[in-house]
């Protein structure tokens, strides 16, 4: 029994960082039955930043908080949250900084704006090299 | 009339990509050259306590509810675990805090009451009361983003101050000086 312990332990031990050698919470690894809810749940931990491995999002990081975050999103889109109250709520904790959506804050308008710029100076660009082309 | 402005504009636009590479040069060597500041803080600090009711993690010490953080007097609220490095090495601090007449409340992320013993055998209880949090609940609620983190919770249960990473030895005048703040 013991060694069996042992091994599962190994099994689940990870040696990225220092971590909890608690097993996973129950939701972390596995997905809601209903694919419906599943699809909704996996929308937002795409979006959702890890706290941990700050790069990543809470999907594809194997940082112990994460795998909690995971378990705790679809627990509750199981209960029946809309995904964006619980984004709306992990950002009142974190900042802006926990979600990958941009969002209308002033700060990001230059976002928003560059595509739109763009687009235009390369309709100019292209007018101007119309032109020239009917002249010659 | 309209030619010469047309070759003037191409004169400028010739500089564009330049003027462009320059921007985009100053903006990334700012963000290189910036220290790299990692820390994520609580947006809760200044705003209540959310509510939480946790087990007991030690076998000596009473469990937590947020409930029992207001006491009229300000407390620490320390959130460590007994498989963090830096919780150990902090350690003698919290108890240098605890001397100095401080209360402190704790809660165990992800851990066991087995290991929880362990760990403050090793390295002392400076603990009041403190509470489990297998799954790491109250830390998400709470916004903390890893363990050790210190938060300062004021008579009236309010989020006073918060402490990212291990208190130091220098940390303690700070600490003991946020505590008299929020009383």
């Amino acid at each position: 029994m013991k060694g069996i312990f042992a091994l599962l332990m190994l099994l689940f031990s990870t040696s990225v960082l220092a971590q909890s050698a608690l097993p996973p919470a129950p939701y972390a690894d596995r997905q809601i039955s209903d694919p419906a809810l599943e699809r909704k749940a996996k929308a937002l931990m795409e979006t959702i930043r890890c706290l941990t491995c700050q790069s990543q999002s809470i999907a594809d990081s194997n940082a112990s908080l994460a795998g909690d975050m995971r378990s705790q999103i679809r627990e509750r889109i199981m209960a029946g949250e809309q995904p964006e109250h619980i984004r709306t709520w992990l950002i009142e904790r974190y900042g802006d900084w926990v979600s990958y959506e941009p969002t209308a804050d002033p700060v990001l308008w230059p976002l928003w704006g560059a595509p739109v710029l763009l687009i235009g100076l390369g309709l100019l660009l292209l007018r101007g090299r119309i032109k020239k082309r009917r002249r010659s | 009339m309209a030619r010469t402005g047309g070759s003037g504009m191409r004169k400028m636009l010739i500089w564009l990509p330049l003027v462009l590479f320059g921007g985009f040069f100053i903006l990334f060597a700012s963000g290189l050259l910036k220290p790299d500041d990692r820390v994520i803080t609580s947006k809760l600090v200044g705003k209540t306590l959310p509510a939480f009711t946790l087990p007991a993690a030690a076998s000596d010490r009473p469990p937590l509810s947020s409930a029992e953080l207001v006491t009229g007097k300000p407390r620490l609220l320390n959130v460590f675990a007994s498989w963090c490095v830096p919780c150990a090495a902090e350690a003698p601090q919290l108890m240098a805090l605890k001397e100095a007449g401080v209360e402190i409340d704790a809660i165990a992320i992800r851990d066991a009451r087995p290991d929880v013993d362990r760990f403050l055998r090793r390295y002392g209880n400076p603990y009041s009361r403190i509470g489990l949090d297998e799954r790491s609940t109250v830390q998400i609620a709470i916004g903390s983003s890893g363990v050790p983190e210190t938060f300062v919770i004021d008579g009236r249960g309010h989020i006073a101050y918060q402490h990212v990473g291990d208190i130091r030895a220098d940390d303690i005048p700070m600490i003991l000086q946020r505590l008299r703040e929020a009383g």
